[in-house]
């Protein structure tokens, strides 16, 4: 026992340099990543509100979030499950058309739609609030409203931002513009360093179609590349929280979205974190968050990923 | 390599391109080989990229549009009289707080610069150990990688404060810059690329007498170049765009970054029609650096995203 954790000892001291190379990235996550993690889990039992030091509640944060709260149940869960199964999925299936049909392409002009469709990716932030206000102002001033109403589609202008029907939707379409991001390259990259000669050798086994070339041969070299864009995809996705309060123009990013129908997971946190200064019940809602990604993200590991035999 | 006249080939070439365009003198020909199908292609997304281009091009209309045409009814979308009045009126809106310009571009120069080194450094030393060191608990490391991928900080905010306040860096540049450095996805992409660069390079460099250090520094990182411009490119995408740490770690007015001054600029000028020209103005300068730097690097970055894949 002891020669074994001798011979080990030898193999640290011989790799001590390997250490010092990880060293500055894995302190650095785990002080400013791992450590809030862990703080937020243990704040999570407590109630925390900033001025006095935590009280112990045990579960009750998460019973409550589970069996008391409304706003949570009523407008955060659905609103977030609807946001993230178009933006998510939906944005996912879009990116690989997207960078297939892009592949099909001459080289010369590739890197021009390349670029136009990722080019939304780099907009976020809240500076774009100025865009999206004027575009959806609700009266016949604003672009899209009096567009429509030119069109003679509308007869009246759309409260686009402070009707509840219209938020959502439009918090789905302007995230679906602006999801390809490092994904989206991933996936036009897998594409497009597919091995040719796969695609020959499909023909020979008697491959007709475009779309059998994608299913049995496209698909499965890139399956790699998939994975990655997934994970990429779902914790985009539920991160997102930012949209609703650009949106509908907040002058702060903690105020809700008017009568909540904008309200996403990520919303719902800072809500009670920096507005109602209930800490330990934000940091409850944050685990839950960052297990929900974890979980979502696993799942796509087992369908995607590295598999035993696999070469 | 020349493929077999049965096999069309366009698709060919597609499959075997590893960067966006090719070399300019086969320009041309690719013209003359275009296809039907190609063309249909073609079309149909440069409808799609145009219209997912919109917004962008309208930011840029509103940024250059004289005072009195963003009171037009009905709204115009191009300026017809583009002028760079905006951009002075946004300085000398600056000037009317009490920082200085000059200070907001100090701090925001440093924190990137440094910031962004850092992430280079710290993912690509990471990475090479990871890749190339089969030291006792590498395994284990890389896999700790994979799940940050998926821990992200923006749900901890809350907990991450507490942190930055424990260690007592508020309202210093420390606190701009350790906290983000780590890079999970610089490391990821990295450590794929660097799997690709052959042990024996590696090796015979190592017997010429190179130690560890300089093995990677004169030998894996000219190899590691494209992957380096890459994580490059997004460590200054995250530092760039992050408002957090202006946000929540510095209370003083003066440590703050230019682009979280002019993200609130935006946003409360967005509420008011004659300052939109100036909001407009302010987003664009926050939009246009990123754009600017992936441009000239997208060809490394494609190559990179090959490698993307988890296997």
């Amino acid at each position: 026992m002891s020669a074994r954790l001798r011979s080990l000892g030898r193999q640290i001291w011989k790799y001590r340099l390997s250490y010092i190379y990880v060293a500055p990235f894995f302190l650095l996550m785990f002080v400013f990543t791992f450590v809030p993690f862990l703080s937020a889990l243990g704040l999570s039992f407590t109630y925390y509100n900033a001025i006095e030091s935590p009280k112990w509640v045990g579960w009750l944060n998460y019973r409550n979030l589970f069996s008391q709260d409304t706003i949570f149940m009523e407008h955060v869960l659905p609103n977030t499950f609807k946001f993230a199964l178009l933006v998510g999925p939906g944005g996912y299936v879009l990116a690989f058309l997207l960078g297939w049909v892009i592949a099909q392409l001459p080289r010369r002009s590739r890197v021009w739609y390349a670029l136009a469709i990722y080019m939304p990716s780099l907009t976020s932030g809240v500076a774009m609030i100025v865009i999206w206000q004027v575009l959806f102002t609700g009266d016949r001033t604003g672009y899209i409203n009096s567009w429509l109403l030119r069109m003679g589609w509308i007869e009246q202008p759309i409260q686009f931002v402070t009707d509840k029907l219209y938020l959502l939707d439009i918090m789905i379409a302007v995230s679906i513009w602006s999801s390809m991001g490092v994904g989206f390259l991933a996936i036009l990259a897998g594409i497009l360093n597919v091995d040719p000669q796969l695609y020959e050798a499909g023909r020979i086994d008697g491959i007709r179609s475009r779309l059998q070339e994608i299913w049995y041969i496209t698909l499965p070299v890139m399956k790699p590349q998939m994975l990655f864009a997934a994970i990429m995809s779902i914790v985009g996705t539920l991160k997102a929280g930012d949209i609703g309060v650009q949106i509908t123009g907040q002058v702060n990013d903690t105020d809700p979205t008017p009568g909540y129908a904008g309200q996403l997971f990520f919303n719902h946190i800072r809500d009670y974190g920096f507005v109602r200064y209930e800490l330990g019940y934000a940091c409850a809602l944050s685990v839950v968050l960052l297990l929900l990604m974890v979980l979502l993200s696993r799942l796509f590991w087992g369908l995607l990923g590295p598999k035993e035999g696999d070469a | 390599m020349r493929l077999p006249r049965r096999w069309p080939r366009w698709l060919g070439r597609s499959g075997s391109a590893r960067s966006l365009a090719g070399r300019s003198g086969d320009a041309w020909r690719s013209l003359r080989r275009i296809d039907g199908t190609q063309w249909a292609l073609m079309a149909a997304l440069l409808a799609l990229a145009a219209f997912m281009m919109l917004p962008i091009v309208y930011l840029f209309n509103q940024a250059l549009k004289p005072y009195h045409e963003l009171f037009l009814f009905p709204p115009t979308y191009f300026a017809k009289d583009p002028t760079l009045l905006n951009f002075t009126d946004l300085l000398n809106s600056t000037n009317r707080s009490f920082i200085p310009f000059s200070r907001l571009v100090f701090n925001t120069v440093l924190v990137t610069v440094v910031t962004a080194a850092g992430m280079i450094a710290t993912s690509a030393f990471c990475a090479y150990a990871l890749s190339k060191h089969p030291f006792p608990g590498n395994k284990a490391l890389f896999t700790v990688v994979l799940l940050s991928l998926m821990f992200v900080p923006e749900t901890m905010e809350i907990p991450r404060y507490i942190v930055v306040q424990y260690l007592g860096i508020m309202n210093t540049y420390w606190a701009h810059i350790l906290p983000v450095i780590s890079l999970p996805v610089g490391v990821f992409l990295l450590k794929q690329f660097i799997d690709q660069v052959p042990g024996e390079l590696i090796e015979a460099a190592k017997i010429d007498g190179a130690g560890e250090t300089g093995t990677f520094l004169r030998i894996v990182v000219p190899v590691i170049m494209p992957a380096l411009a890459t994580v490059g490119i997004l460590a200054f995408q995250n530092v760039w765009g992050n408002l957090e740490t202006s946000k929540y770690f510095m209370q003083d007015e003066a440590m703050k970054t230019l682009t979280f001054f002019l993200s609130t600029l935006t946003q409360n000028l967005a509420n008011s029609v004659a300052m939109q020209g100036v909001a407009a103005a302010g987003a664009l300068i926050i939009f246009l650096p990123q754009l600017i730097i992936f441009i000239f690097f997208q060809r490394k970055v494609i190559a990179t995203m090959a490698h993307s894949g988890i296997k």
